[in-house]
C-alpha cells in the first residue's frame, strides 16, 4: 500500500496551535457587533512532511475556514501558524510572498475562482508570472507540461473556462496550484463538484504528485470515502471544533465519538444491505455556529447526552496511538456506559 | 389482474438544436418501465442525459431542446400530445418531481404556506382553510414538528436539509402514483442525506408511490433501489436489478464506474479510472458512444453502435462484447 511507502518525515511542515477565527455578527441601527460566529474554535494540528491531513466535517462545521486562516488568505482572530518553524501568523503581504509560493490552495468552485477572462494558459502561466523570473517561452512550456499533467489537451489552452466542464475546470485550477512546484497545499473539496470517473482520476493524480514532488495536503472534504481514500490522519470537525482525529485506519475501524459513529454509519455504501438492522441516524439539523449549545456542541443531536455535556465542553484528550477524542462519555468519569458498548444500534459500527 | 406499468417510456428522444447546425442528442432512443411502488435508479455522469431524460417525461423540455420521438405512457394512458393544459393536470398530480437545489426549486418571495397550498388547491378541491390544514398536516407527517409557524416562514428561513422536506411534502400533496427525484440528496450534508432518503423511503411506502431517483451515487443506488438504468452518452447502456448489477456489472463503462469509487468499507491503493472525459452531446463517435473510452474496444465497436439487449432475464447491456442471440 502506499500508504505505508509514503516517506512522512517526522518534522511538521505546518503547525497550528490554538486557532480562532471569529466573525463579527452585526446588527442594530448603528451595526454594532453583537455576537461572534465561532468559525474555528481553538484548533491545534500538526501536519508532517508529505502527509495527507483530511478534514471531514458537514457544512458549517468550519473546516474550509480553516483551511483559508492556515493560508492566511483570511486574518485568525487568535493562535499562531507556523510553517517549518517560522510564525507567518502576522506576516505582512510581502513578507509572506515568498512563503506563498510554497502554499498553494485548490478552490472547491470552479466557476468562482477561475477568472473568465483570462485563457487556460493565462491561468496556468499567472501564478510563474508573479512568482518567478522565468522567460515567456519558459512558462508556456511549463504550462502546457501542466496542462497536459491535469488530463486536459495542450490545445486546450487557448480555450477559455467557460468552454469546460465543472470537471475540466477543477482541473485547470489544480495546474494553477501546481504549477509553482508548491510544497503544502489546502485542497477544499477538490473533487466534489468532478464526476465519479473524473474524481478518480484527479485523486490517483494527486496521490502520484504527492509522491513524486514530496507534497503535503491538507484535504477537505465532506465524503468521507474520498477522504479516507487519500489521507493518512483524519480530523473531524464540528461546529468550529475538531472532535476526533486518528490515523485513517484507527478513525474508520474504530470511531470513538458519537458523532463520527453517526457520520460513518450515515454514508450509504455498496456493502450496506438495505435489510440489515437500522444504522443510527442523526436526528435534525447542525446547529446554527452563530449560536452554538453551551458545553458540548453536539450535545443536541447525540444520542447520549447527559447533564455534563451541557455544563462542560470536552477537550481532546488521548484515546490510542495518535488518536484523540473530545467526548466526556470516553474519560471514565460518568457513570454513562461507554457508547460502543451500551446501544445496541451501535455494535454494528463497534464490530466494524 | 396484470398490474399495468406505472410509467412505460418508449424509444424517447430529445435533441437540442444548436447554433451551427448541430445537433445534442442529449437524450437518443431510451425505453424503459416502472412499476408501481418499484424504485428505478436511473444513473449516469453530468452530461449523460438523465436528468434531460426526467424533464422530458415531465415535458419540461425549453428551446432549443424538442422531444424529437417516442411515447410516454403514463398508467395506460398515452401523454405524450397533451398540450400545455392537460401535462399542467398531471404535472404535480400524477407525477411529481424533486429537483437537486430546493432553494431554487422554492420562490424566495413567497411563503412556504403560499407555496403548498397554491398546489393543493390547483389540483384539489379545497377551501383555503382546508388547503391550510391539509398543508400543515403534510408538513408534520415529513417530520417538520414546528409545522405551524413553518408555514409564514421563508425559504432563506429553513436549512437545506428542511428545504428538501418542504419540497417532498408538495411533491406528495396530490398523492401522485410516480415521484420523480431529480439528485435529492446532493446538496445535503450526509447525516441530511441518510434523514432524507430514509423520508422518501418512507413515504413512498405509505403513498404507495413508484420512485424515479436520478443519482450519481452508487451507494445511494444499492441501500435504496431495485432497479437500475445506467446511462452513458444519452443511452441506456445497463440494466439490472441493483444486486445483479452491482455483484455483476457487464458494460465496461459500469465496470469502470464502479472501480473508479472509492469506499469506507474496502481498501484498495489506487482506484480505476476510465481514460479521457464524456464526449459532448453534439460530438459523440460513430459506434459505440462509450468506444473513445472503453478497454476493450474493438473493430466494429468504431462502427456499430450495438443495442440493448438482454443477456439474461432482467440484465440488458449494450455491448458488442455480449453478443445477442439475435442478430439486427
Amino acid at each position: 500500500m502506499t500508504k505505508q511507502n509514503k516517506n512522512i518525515a517526522d518534522s511538521p511542515i505546518l503547525n497550528v496551535r490554538n486557532i480562532k477565527k471569529y466573525f463579527p455578527i452585526k446588527g442594530g441601527v448603528f451595526k454594532r457587533t453583537i455576537g461572534h460566529l465561532k468559525a474555528v474554535d481553538d484548533i491545534s494540528l500538526s501536519i508532517n512532511k508529505g502527509e495527507t491531513l483530511g478534514i471531514v466535517g458537514e457544512s458549517g462545521s468550519g473546516k474550509s475556514t480553516l483551511g483559508r486562516v492556515i493560508l492566511k488568505l483570511i486574518d485568525a482572530t487568535e493562535g499562531s501558524i507556523l510553517y517549518k518553524d517560522t510564525n507567518i501568523t502576522s506576516m505582512k503581504r510581502n513578507q509572506f510572498r515568498p512563503y506563498r509560493r510554497n502554499m498553494q490552495m485548490v478552490f472547491q468552485d470552479p466557476f468562482g475562482s477561475l477568472n473568465s477572462k483570462m485563457s487556460v494558459a493565462e491561468l496556468v502561466e499567472e501564478p510563474l508570472l508573479v512568482q518567478t523570473s522565468l522567460s515567456k517561452k519558459e512558462r508556456q512550456e511549463k504550462a502546457i507540461e501542466f496542462i497536459e499533467k491535469v488530463g486536459l489537451r495542450a490545445e486546450d489552452r487557448l480555450k477559455y473556462p467557460h468552454e469546460f466542464s465543472g470537471g475540466q475546470r477543477q482541473r485547470i485550477s489544480i495546474a494553477r496550484a501546481l504549477i509553482t512546484n508548491p510544497e503544502f497545499i489546502v485542497c477544499d473539496e477538490p473533487v466534489s463538484a468532478l464526476d465519479i470517473s473524473i474524481q478518480a482520476q484527479v485523486l490517483n493524480l494527486m496521490k502520484d504528485l504527492q509522491e513524486e514532488l514530496g507534497l503535503t495536503y491538507l484535504f477537505i472534504a465532506h465524503d468521507l470515502s474520498v477522504v479516507k481514500h487519500i489521507s493518512d490522519r483524519v480530523a473531524v470537525m464540528y461546529l468550529g471544533k475538531i472532535v476526533e482525529i486518528a490515523p485513517t485506519s484507527t478513525l474508520f475501524k474504530e470511531p470513538a465519538h458519537p458523532y463520527t459513529q453517526a457520520l460513518l454509519a450515515s454514508i450509504p455504501t455498496l456493502n450496506k444491505k438495505k435489510t440489515d438492522e437500522p444504522t443510527v441516524k442523526l436526528k435534525g439539523d447542525i446547529p446554527s455556529p452563530a449560536n452554538p449549545p453551551s458545553g458540548c456542541a453536539f450535545r443536541t443531536r447525540c444520542p447520549f447526552a447527559h447533564e455534563r455535556c451541557e455544563k462542560e465542553t470536552p477537550v481532546l484528550a488521548t484515546q490510542g496511538v495518535q488518536h484523540e477524542v473530545a467526548c466526556h462519555l470516553l474519560d471514565g468519569q460518568d457513570d454513562v456506559p461507554i457508547a460502543t458498548k451500551s446501544d445496541p444500534t451501535l455494535k454494528k459500527i463497534s464490530k466494524a | 389482474m396484470i398490474q399495468q406499468d406505472v410509467l412505460q417510456v418508449d424509444n424517447l428522444k430529445t435533441y437540442f438544436h444548436l447554433e451551427e447546425g448541430r445537433t445534442a442528442k442529449a437524450v437518443d432512443d431510451i425505453s424503459f418501465k416502472i412499476s408501481p411502488g418499484e424504485t428505478v435508479a436511473l444513473v449516469g455522469e453530468s452530461g449523460s442525459g438523465k436528468s434531460i431524460s426526467a424533464l422530458s417525461i415531465m415535458q419540461l423540455i425549453n428551446k432549443p431542446g424538442r422531444i424529437e420521438g417516442g411515447k410516454i405512457t403514463l398508467n395506460g394512458e398515452e401523454i405524450t400530445n397533451y398540450n400545455a393544459k392537460q401535462m399542467t393536470k398531471i404535472r404535480g398530480n400524477d407525477i411529481a418531481m424533486i429537483f437537486q437545489e430546493p432553494m431554487t426549486a422554492l420562490n424566495p418571495v413567497f411563503t412556504i404556506g403560499n407555496q403548498i397550498t397554491e398546489i393543493i388547491r390547483k389540483h384539489k378541491k379545497m377551501n383555503k382553510q382546508e388547503a391550510h390544514q391539509h398543508a400543515v398536516d403534510l408538513l408534520k407527517l415529513v417530520g417538520l414538528s414546528r409545522a405551524e409557524e413553518m408555514m409564514k416562514e421563508y425559504p432563506h428561513q429553513l436549512s437545506g436539509g428542511m428545504r428538501q422536506r418542504v419540497m417532498i411534502a408538495m411533491a406528495i400533496s396530490c398523492d401522485p402514483k410516480l415521484l420523480i427525484a431529480d439528485e435529492p440528496t446532493t446538496a445535503l450534508d450526509v447525516t441530511i442525506q441518510a434523514q432524507i432518503l430514509d423520508l422518501m423511503k418512507e413515504m413512498k411506502e405509505r403513498f404507495e408511490m413508484a420512485l424515479l431517483l436520478i443519482t450519481h451515487d452508487v451507494g445511494v443506488v444499492s441501500q435504496y433501489a431495485d432497479r437500475v438504468m445506467v446511462m452513458y452518452g444519452g443511452q441506456i447502456v445497463e440494466e439490472s436489478t441493483v444486486d445483479v448489477l452491482l455483484e455483476s456489472p457487464k458494460h465496461p463503462y459500469t465496470q469502470g464506474l464502479l472501480a473508479s469509487l472509492p469506499m469506507v468499507d474496502k481498501d484498495v491503493a489506487r482506484l480505476g479510472t476510465i481514460k479521457g472525459t464524456v464526449p459532448p452531446a453534439y460530438d459523440f463517435p460513430a459506434g459505440c458512444r462509450f468506444s473513445t473510452r472503453c478497454p476493450h474496444v474493438m473493430e466494429q465497436c468504431l462502427s456499430h453502435n450495438p443495442s440493448l439487449s438482454d443477456i439474461e432475464s432482467e440484465h440488458k447491456v449494450r455491448c458488442h462484447l455480449y453478443p445477442s442471440e439475435v442478430e439486427e
